[in-house]
């Protein structure tokens, strides 16, 4: 939650300081988790493409899980997974 | 200074433009704001100007575009009118929560439906709320003086918001009158050079313009146009003596005429606040003790200076050229508001009037008059329309 007093906030909101989405964890707000199969997962790296919230940890070339304090749990990449390798789980289950 | 010339109301802030040369213009034309435009493009098209001048689809373009001129730290001016305006509805108040300092000329027409391209001021009561500044103009001159202020006010630091000028369709927009222009350069200093703050394409300073703002933050950005619209008051009042000095032409956030030793005033703004003038002259020739008050500044609304003007007076009628359908005007309730708390505060009364370019006519303001002096304690009024 955020404390500053209006006059204290850049005027008209504006965002002065760059890469600061960094610090904002669309992650919380996540309703569905995507989790993967690796056994299924051919690295092709087509949820990395698709991601919107550059949530998908590649290393090496290979798609090794999510980031989930930023991953807010859109289902994309398991909608776009030609192995059908990611699942989306309810969260707080 | 001095060349003295014949112009309309619409060539005037097309020639104010013309000196201030805006580094971006775009508009989309709408009668009876079409001759600004045009004006303009002939200048662009002649070189008289540098202004990157952007034919735009449509008002809502016209306003995107002009909002993403001003965030890359431009100086920025487009005009509209009636439906065009309210086409922008949602980008006026993006410019606002931006504080992208446009200035924006407004040919006041009314709001279909009835479809109708005449005089009243729907259009810019439509965007009161939308946190622009509202000038209102009563002529040709001051067309192009509120012009040259509205920028100042705009692009003042601690004021940071977009300007709107309006003045009476067709009464003012296409009626010559007498007007005296400033020399260029005089209008060059008075306005100095364009300061951008945090520019878009300043690449080494990084900035993000609109950016969502959750619950947690959308009331401090917003109570933040409370604040500058504060300053709007302060500023203007200072940028209006400034203007006196180079021009010798003095104005005020509302100007009273005869007021002193009044005790009945009506309250108006643009054009009728000049019929108002000779009404009174006539009716103070018959001893009457009637006096007019015009309203220049509407948003911020000068709410002080308005009880100083009516304190101590028997009866005051505003009159609001546009109508809120179920309560009256909203420069009554501003009047109203203006007056509360007042010891012996006068009968206030709203007259509605004028609606779709209806003639004003001297006789009728004078039955207004009468009606104060008689007493009438009818609250919402509507002059001359046939019930
Ligand atoms: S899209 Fe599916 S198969 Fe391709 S890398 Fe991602 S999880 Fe693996
Ligand atoms: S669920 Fe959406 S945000 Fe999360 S990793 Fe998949 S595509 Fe990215």
């Amino acid at each position: 939650m955020a404390n500053e007093k209006s006059s204290e906030l850049p005027p008209g909101g504006i965002i002065t300081d760059a890469g600061s989405s960094e610090r904002y964890h669309t992650g919380e707000w996540r309703s569905q988790r995507p989790e993967v199969d690796k056994d299924k997962c051919t690295n092709c790296l087509t949820c990395w493409i698709y991601c919107p919230d550059n949530s998908i940890i590649v290393e090496n070339e290979k798609m090794v899980g999510f980031k989930y304090t930023h991953c807010k749990g859109c289902g994309i990449c398991a909608n776009q997974c030609p192995a059908k390798a990611i699942t989306m789980k309810e969260e707080g289950l | 200074m001095g060349e003295k010339m014949a112009v309309n109301g619409d060539t005037a802030i097309a020639m104010a433009w013309k000196q201030i040369n805006p580094d971006v213009v775009a508009a989309y034309p709408i009668t009876p704001q079409t001759i600004i435009v045009e004006a303009f493009s002939d200048y662009v098209h002649d070189g008289e100007v540098d202004t990157e001048y952007v034919c735009a689809e449509s008002e809502h373009s016209a306003l995107s575009i002009c909002v993403g001129a001003s965030a890359a730290g431009s100086r920025v001016a487009t005009a509209t009118a009636s439906a065009g305006l309210a086409f922008m509805w949602e980008m006026l108040y993006i410019a606002a929560s931006m504080r992208t300092p446009i200035v924006m000329a407004i040919a006041n027409r009314t709001l279909s439906g009835p479809i109708n391209i005449h005089c009243d001021h729907s259009d810019a009561m439509g965007a009161r709320d939308s946190g622009w500044v509202q000038i209102f103009g009563e002529n040709v001159q001051e067309a192009y003086d509120n012009t040259l202020i509205a920028f100042r006010i705009a692009e003042h630091m601690k004021v940071r918001l977009p300007t709107m000028t309006c003045i009476d369709g067709f009464i003012i927009t296409h009626a010559l009158e007498r007007f005296e222009p400033l020399d260029v350069e005089t209008v060059r200093n008075f306005l100095g050079p364009y300061q951008a703050v945090r520019p878009l394409l300043d690449l080494k300073n990084p900035t993000t313009y609109g950016p969502i703002a959750m619950p947690d933050y959308y009331f401090e950005i917003k109570y933040q146009q409370a604040v500058a619209m504060e300053e709007a008051l302060k500023v203007t009042r200072d940028v209006m003596a400034e203007f006196a000095e180079v021009s010798g032409r003095k104005y005020d956030l509302v100007d009273g005429y005869q007021v002193d030793d009044a005790e009945y005033v009506i309250v108006a703004m643009g054009s009728t606040a000049g019929t108002l003038r000779y009404v009174v002259d006539q009716m103070r020739a018959d001893g009457k003790k009637v006096g007019t008050v015009k309203v220049r500044l509407f948003r911020p609304f000068p709410m002080e200076d308005m009880a100083k003007l009516l304190k101590g007076k028997k009866a005051v009628a505003v009159m609001d050229r546009a109508m809120s359908p179920g309560t009256g005007g909203a420069l009554y309730s501003d009047v109203l508001q203006s007056l509360v708390g007042m010891d012996d505060a006068p009968l206030v009364i709203n007259y509605v009037y004028g609606l779709g370019g209806r003639d004003v006519m001297p006789g009728q303001l004078t039955g207004v008059f009468e009606d104060l002096i008689k007493g009438n304690e009818n609250r919402i009024n509507y002059m001359g329309v046939r019930k």
